[in-house]
């Protein structure tokens, strides 16, 4: 447990602030994407596969 | 770094999408099958043709009603929820949670963001539903979903209150422009039906932010770059 609570300040401060930057960019413009295309696509039969999913969530849909 | 980030969001990406999925099943989509049959019904209005435009494509498939809609929800949910847990993945390289339980908090921030925000000005609707046009309510959704999270994140982690204050600021934007709204407002299904669904849209997605929140927290710190070089 005590490496655990160790490691906690080490394991961020091992990259530098711009690759952590760059990473959390890269990784919310592609998450960005991924619900763009199943919740916000303009294509017919993804729309019609991920509907229900739209209207779950609540995302703008017909 | 990135394949900490990817495990967090796969894994629980994974995790919340079965969740929402199960109760989806139970609750949502009824009331979205439900609504279907005054759509189809051969008396409804012309408010249904309108906005039900895209059923009529011929060519456009469409999952069959039963487990193949069910397996197609789930793939939807899928990529929506590894896509949303990317972005907290993300975020926790630069904010590390310092507890499991901090996920509750960015669970929160993202429903805020992603469901309460938007759904101020487009509720949570049922197919059947008058609504403006697609393109201006999709634009006016993801600049409300933007400007919410801009706004949480300097209330939350601005260092002086002036930026606290633009914070709130930003917030409030979208709903000072205005939803885009139809120009008639009229639904297909009793209204009744419409409340049960926005109850039922509401806190299904709070129960997945919740989910998707923690586990990812839960995850992240799991996943030490020490015990998975990247």
């Amino acid at each position: 447990m005590s490496i655990i609570s160790s490691t906690s300040h080490t394991a961020s401060s091992t990259a530098t602030l711009s690759q952590r930057l760059t990473a959390a960019i890269v990784a919310s413009i592609l998450g960005a994407c991924l619900v763009y295309f199943a919740g916000f696509s303009h294509i017919e039969a993804v729309h019609n596969a991920a509907h229900d999913t739209r209207h779950s969530a609540a995302f703008p849909c017909h | 770094m990135i394949k900490r980030i990817a495990q967090t969001a796969g894994f629980t990406g994974l995790l919340a999408a079965l969740l929402l999925t199960l109760l989806q099943s139970f609750w949502v989509a009824p009331l979205i099958l439900q609504a279907e049959t005054f759509e189809k019904a051969p008396a409804a209005t012309e408010v249904a043709h309108e906005h039900a435009a895209h059923g009529h494509d011929a060519e456009a498939w469409e999952p069959e009603d039963g487990w193949q809609r069910v397996l197609s929800t789930t793939g939807g949910n899928l990529v929506v929820a590894v896509g949303f847990a990317l972005m907290l993945a993300g975020l926790y390289t630069l904010r590390a949670p310092t507890r499991t339980s901090q996920g509750l908090l960015w669970g929160l921030a993202g429903y805020a963001t992603f469901v309460l925000a938007p759904t101020l000005g487009l509720p949570p609707e049922l197919p059947g539903t008058a609504a403006a046009d697609l393109a201006l309510r999709q634009t006016w959704w993801i600049g409300t979903a933007a400007s919410t999270a801009a706004g949480i994140a300097l209330i939350v982690f601005g260092r002086n209150w002036l930026l606290k204050v633009l914070g709130v600021a930003i917030l409030a934007v979208p709903h000072v422009i205005g939803a885009p709204q139809p120009e008639v407002h009229a639904m297909l299904a009793p209204e009744a039906l419409e409340a049960q669904f926005k109850i039922a849209s509401h806190l299904t997605n709070v129960v997945f932010w919740l989910a998707l929140g923690l586990i990812s927290a839960w995850l992240f710190r799991r996943n030490r770059d020490g015990q998975y070089s990247a």
